[in-house]
């Protein structure tokens, strides 16, 4: 079996979730032997390689100020003079992933398949996995000529974090083997998300609004209930999309990550990217008027209801108590 | 000498003033020889009807009755002295002029004495006006800062001040000439006692002979410049109305409730071959709203009845009208060259003015002079949508209308499911299964689809079986009617539903539409054409229930009070009053109340079609001012006949906090619930 | 400036039910509703506006069959000065690698100084763009949401990444780009406009005009392959309470309470 990889992508020292995430999704392959490739610099790459030692049997330490920033466009370079060309590479499906991945198959002449969901295993060459389509209304089985390697990016949180820190790793230095890292894209600054009146990240109980209030107008009935259960309002991508609330509301993969004890998820169907923001095991209560809505399927209640009937009279009996 | 240099001076100012005042009107007509082609030629009895009708009828509307009446005075008033003034004119170049009748005798005299009358009844309303705008400052005639300094203010004082100087004038001059006579002996005719003649005269009954000559020269000289001086004012500012006033009544739209076309003059299926769709420059208006432009009075009742403007758009219908003419005055001045081709949109009107109007036709109904407001906003809709510039919210609702065939982009198939429900008995043909049937339900999108509105349909079918009508629907071969589509400006996709829709409805061989839907009913009534007649469900019921083929039992809800509100395009628009009315009332025991704004003066709910899509900035929701009006009428049951209306008084309830006080219903549910089986 | 924007012809998200056919080779697509990718519309709109501010041309182009032509010409109407459609049997099958060379072909026919991309399509892969700035060596930003022109030589872009930041990079033109819904506001599209294009031409382009070999495209040239569509089996999921509403909602707020819902 070819030698299996995974990217860590990391911040402030720390690794991100799907460090452990793709170690899970490296034993689904079978691999017993993974290595973890970390890029960076100073103390924070340190921290986080020394930390991935624990997960990974051998950890590649790149160290150089090109990639003080996770520069994609450096890291390919980088990726390319030292990975193994027939390697298998995963990385997370996350905004860097995205960014790297496609642009580093083509480099290493290896096969691309992006977002997996699910591994049905790897049979020689052959690499079974799942993927979804339209939103997630379908699910596909795909196979992956990986003969001459393959980048595989996996959707954050489709695998469970391994967290048996039993692999007792050694870090090695692979710095010296980057090559020439000049790239015609310069990392120039990050612009923060506007603060908005509400920190949601912060929020204890959240009450979540999605496309099923039909109209902006509706959205009142949603802050009157979070106001009746002293609650915060957050809501799904479309909403903000819309411009009906602010993005700092907005709760998902590319919003804000929240860590609520009680999650109301209203006329939200549950897409991966929403879902994908909630940590910390909630406790989800979805109302929707559509039976399959795939939130049913991650909330431990579920009520089959329209809200724009449902909401009021929620709100209603919680005033009067 | 004298005498010849005063004919000289009499001769020259009138043909100075006339000259100038000619010139004036040219440059004002100007723009609209650049105009777009308006046919406004036909049904001429009506329109010579109208001139007398409309003024008459328009002038004294509720509300407005002081300034109705005082208008109405002057006008009379003015015709009664124009016979003096041209008298007057024409003597001052051959004295010895008078018109047939006029000169003595009792005629003469008695003509004298209603003038004079008619000259204080003249002063007495031109003061009585100054006094509502100096002291009483009816809200109306407000500027709000953001359309610029108030020129209406010293517009009115101007105008007023100018009349009534006229009148004081005309009363010296006749008085000081009465005085000359009754010095010489020679005939007079009676003064009434106490009228501004009658005053002036016993004054100047202390002055001398030669005084009151003297008196009477200098008040004719000037009095013929401010007459000629009155007539060069008038074109430049709301007094213009009284040269453009009569035309413009005279050329108003007969046609309610339809739009026009994009160009009058090219046909449906060759609009492809226009360069440009809608209004984008001044020179795109018609030669038709030019002059509403011009001929507007400032009057503000356009904008006191809107809705937008009530609940705080940014839309004032008087300001559409104000600023259109003070761009025509800037660019098309007296002096100098033309300023033309130059973008509307965003510099003299803002995008979301003109997508703030719900095309619900109060201005309309007020406007004394008869000026259209909905075709212009339609076509400067029409031009922005020609430049892509549609608002994010409303391109949705269009393109799934486009691919769907109604606005939320459901599946076809799914258009006629809410028959599935409907009981044993009542036969629902399926026009698009080979089915026929004498007519059909035109159900449209909202009423199809919505899972509220779906009631309504089921409704208004169990009432047609119970009226014992042979109806079916089109189902999947019916597509949403375009109302909205072709006011919201898309008018080649509403020409796509137009089209569509009639093959499928001349396909089905019906002789006759029935719709609970006011929107279908005004699109199929007045833009659709080739159809079999189209009526609204409370025609249908009017009719059974007047015929006794139809009995309905009593209230069920005796102790409830039932208020009709009328919806903009079953009232207003297609002037549906009384049907609706008359069904409620066949109910035993239904006691109804009137709310202050009904009839043609109902307050738009906001609701039309795509209106549901649209996000303005408001103050407050139409439907919350309305419902809060129901209330106020001591009514705890609102009763329409329309399902936007519906939606939009249910949710306004909600937000009102009026649950449990009222509650809103549709009136085909409401009879369907009083059906005496 | 030129501009390449890569367009798509896809079933509308929002005005279809999207199931799995009854053979599981597929989705039905029988009572479809077909658009332009939601993505790629914005990143037309972008060029438009790129084209508006700097001047130049803009390009459409889209991997498809006779049906993708709709697209184009939408993309016309909206403003795109020329289409061009990349059709051939050949293609059928080609997985992301094979659709970035066909693209990377039809780049090397002309003289383009930007290539915007959709960040993704319906498959939600997220690929092709980064794929065709690696085989034309030209450099890459996926999930752009703001597009600055510095001058003729390079572009100041901002990318949205976790948390709702922007991550703001200098990119050497030539470039390619992907680009995030919301960037923009996309202007309306009359069926007016649609029928002024009706009839314009639209060049089309196969494989032997671009040189393509049938071991690059196709299904032949195809490294990911998609063996069926299917329904995943639902777990057990949510517990759905039951009754009439009141009964639902006093669980409910049992529930609450006992989860610290209500302070």
């Amino acid at each position: 079996m070819a030698q299996v990889f995974a990217y860590i992508t990391h911040k402030g020292g720390v690794a991100d979730d799907s460090a452990l995430e793709l170690a899970a999704a490296a034993k689904k392959l079978g691999a017993d032997a993974v290595t973890a490739v970390v890029t960076g610099t100073g103390g924070g790459l340190d921290a986080v390689c020394n930390a991935m030692a624990a997960s990974y049997k051998e950890v590649w330490k790149i160290d150089n100020a090109a990639m003080a920033y996770p520069n994609a466009e450096v890291v390919r370079k980088a990726l390319v003079n030292i990975l193994p060309g027939d390697c298998l590479l995963l990385l997370p499906h996350d905004t860097f992933g995205i960014d790297l991945g496609p642009g580093l198959s083509i480099k290493m002449n290896s096969a691309y398949v992006s977002d997996v969901v699910g591994i049905d295993g790897l049979e020689g060459a052959t690499l079974k996995v799942v993927r979804q389509e339209f939103g997630g209304a379908a699910s596909t089985h795909m196979t992956v000529d990986t003969a001459a390697g393959a980048v595989v990016t996996f959707r954050p949180g489709s695998f469970a974090a391994d967290e048996s820190k039993s692999a007792g790793g050694q870090v090695v230095d692979k710095s010296g083997d980057a090559g020439d890292l000049t790239a015609k894209r310069k990392y120039l600054e990050t612009v923060a998300a506007e603060v908005g009146d509400v920190d949601i990240t912060k929020s204890d109980v959240l009450v979540s609004v999605g496309r099923g209030i039909e109209e902006q107008d509706n959205l009142q009935i949603v802050f009157d209930l979070a106001e009746a259960m002293k609650a915060d309002v957050s809501c799904s991508r479309p909403i903000v999309d819309a411009k009906w609330l602010e993005k700092s509301r907005q709760v998902g993969t590319s919003g804000l990550t929240v860590k609520p004890k009680v999650y109301m998820a209203l006329g939200i169907s549950g897409a991966f990217q929403h879902v994908g923001g909630l940590k910390g095991n909630p406790f989800i209560i979805a109302i929707n008027k559509n039976p399959k809505a795939p939130i049913f399927q991650v909330a431990d209640v579920g009520i089959e209801a329209n809200i724009l009937e449902f909401i009021p009279e929620l709100t209603e009996k919680i005033k009067s108590l | 000498m004298g005498t010849f240099l005063l004919s000289f001076f009499a001769l020259l100012i009138p043909v100075a003033g006339i000259a100038l005042f000619i010139y004036i009107v040219a440059r004002r007509l100007a723009p609209l020889f650049r105009a777009a082609p308006d046919f406004r030629f036909d049904n001429i009895g009506k329109r010579l009807f109208g001139l007398y009708e409309y003024p008459h009828h328009r002038m004294p509307r509720p509300g407005y009755e002081l300034s109705g009446y005082i208008h109405i005075t002057t006008i009379i008033c003015l015709g009664v002295l124009s016979l003096q003034v041209i008298t007057l004119l024409l003597q001052g170049i051959s004295p010895s002029f008078s018109l047939p009748f006029l000169d003595k005798g009792i005629i003469a005299d008695g003509y004298r004495m209603i003038s004079d009358l008619a000259l204080t009844v003249l002063l007495g309303a031109c003061l009585l006006a100054l006094y509502r705008r100096i002291i009483l400052k009816p809200e109306r005639y407000n500027v709000p800062k953001s359309y610029g300094k108030d020129k209406t203010f010293p517009d009115a004082l101007l105008s007023l001040g100018l009349l009534a100087s006229l009148a004081v004038l005309d009363i010296v001059y006749i008085a000081s000439g009465w005085r000359v006579d009754a010095y010489a002996g020679a005939d007079t005719h009676i003064l009434i006692p106490f009228t501004g003649t009658w005053i002036t005269a016993t004054i100047f009954s202390l002055f001398s002979p030669t005084a009151n000559q003297v008196v009477h020269v200098l008040s004719f000289m000037l009095l013929i410049v401010l007459i000629f001086g009155f007539v060069c004012y008038l074109p430049f500012g709301r007094f213009f109305h009284l040269v453009t006033g009569p035309p413009n009544v005279f050329f108003k739209k007969i046609k309610k409730g339809s739009v026009k076309p994009v160009k009058w003059g090219i046909a449906d299926d060759k609009l492809d071959e226009l360069e440009s769709f809608g209004v984008k420059k001044f020179e795109d208006f018609t030669w038709k709203h030019m002059l509403d432009f011009y001929t507007c009075t400032d009057c503000g009742r356009c904008s006191d009845n809107c809705p937008a403007t009530t609940v705080g758009r940014p839309l004032s219908p008087r300001f559409i009208s104000i600023k259109g003419r003070n761009y025509a005055f800037s660019h098309y001045p007296l002096k100098g060259p033309f300023i033309q081709n130059e973008p509307l949109m965003g510099d003299v009107f803002s995008d979301d003015e003109i997508w703030s109007c719900t095309t619900c036709g109060a201005c309309e109904e007020e406007c004394p002079v008869t000026i259209e407001y909905i075709d212009k906003i339609v076509d400067l809709r029409r031009g922005m949508v020609d430049d892509g510039n549609v608002p994010q919210s409303l391109q949705k609702p269009l393109s799934a209308i486009e691919k769907r065939g109604n606005p939320w982009g459901k599946m076809e198939k799914k258009r006629g499911e809410w028959t599935k429900d409907l009981p044993e008995g009542c036969d629902v043909k399926l026009f698009e299964a080979g089915d026929t049937a004498e007519t059909l339900y035109f159900v449209d999108s909202i009423t199809s689809y919505d899972d509220r509105m779906i009631s309504i349909a089921q409704a208004t079918a169990k009432l047609l079986c119970a009226g014992g009508a042979d109806f079916g629907i089109l189902g999947k071969d019916e597509k949403d009617s375009g109302n909205e589509v072709r006011r919201f400006g898309e008018e080649m996709l509403f020409q796509d539903l137009k089209n569509h829709n009639t093959e499928m409805i001349l396909e089905s061989g019906v002789k006759q539409i029935v719709t609970a839907d006011p929107h279908a009913l005004n699109t199929l009534k007045n833009d659709y054409a080739g159809l079999p007649p189209v009526e609204h469900i409370s025609q249908f019921l009017a009719r059974k229930i007047k015929n006794s083929d139809i009995s309905l039992k009593s209230v069920e809800k005796p102790e409830a009070v039932y208020t009709y509100h009328d919806p903009c395009y079953l009232g207003r628009h297609n002037e549906i009053y009384d049907a609706p009315r008359d069904v409620l009332d066949a109910i035993p025991g239904l006691r109804r109340v009137e709310m202050a704004k009904s009839r043609d003066r109902s307050f738009c709910c906001s609701g039309g079609g795509l209106m549901l899509f649209y996000e303005p900035e408001e103050e407050e929701r139409m439907g919350v001012l309305r419902v809060k009006m129901a209330a106020e009428a001591g009514a705890t049951v609102m009763v329409t006949a329309c399902p936007f209306c519906l939606v939009n008084m249910e949710d306004a309830i909600k937000i009102a906090g009026l649950e449990g006080k009222l509650e809103a219903i549709d009136l085909a549910e409401l009879v369907e619930r009083h059906l005496d089986k | 400036m030129e501009i390449l924007v890569c367009v798509k012809r896809v079933p509308d998200t929002a005005e279809n039910e999207i199931s799995v056919n009854s053979a599981g080779n597929d989705i039905d697509r029988g009572d479809l509703v077909y658009s332009v990718n939601e993505w790629d519309n914005y990143a037309v709109e972008e060029a438009i506006q790129i084209v508006d501010r700097v001047g130049g041309n803009m390009t459409v182009v889209a991997v498809g069959d006779d049906e993708s032509e709709e697209v184009l010409r939408r993309e016309m109407a909206m403003g795109a000065n020329d289409g061009l459609l990349l059709k051939d049997s050949a293609f059928e099958g080609s997985d992301g690698k094979g659709t970035a060379s066909i693209l990377k072909a039809a780049v090397q026919k002309g003289k383009y100084d930007l290539i915007l991309t959709g960040a993704q399509a319906e498959a939600g892969a997220a690929q092709v763009g980064g794929m065709l700035a690696a085989m034309l060596d030209y450099p890459y930003a996926s999930l752009v949401n703001k597009v600055e022109v510095i001058d003729d030589k390079k572009l100041k872009v901002g990318r949205e990444i976790e948390g709702g930041n922007q991550e703001i990079n200098e990119i050497e033109l030539p470039c390619v780009l992907s680009i995030q819904t919301g960037i923009n506001e996309p202007r309306y599209v009359g069926i007016r406009g649609i029928r002024k294009v009706a009839s314009v031409e639209i060049p089309v382009m196969g494989a032997s005009d671009l040189g393509l070999g049938a071991d690059t495209v196709g299904t032949a040239g195809a490294k990911v392959k998609r063996v069926d569509y299917f329904v995943p089996e639902m777990g057990a999921g949510a517990e759905m309470l039951e009754g009439s509403t009141e009964e639902i909602i006093d669980k409910l707020v049992e529930l609450l309470k006992a989860k610290g819902g209500l302070k």
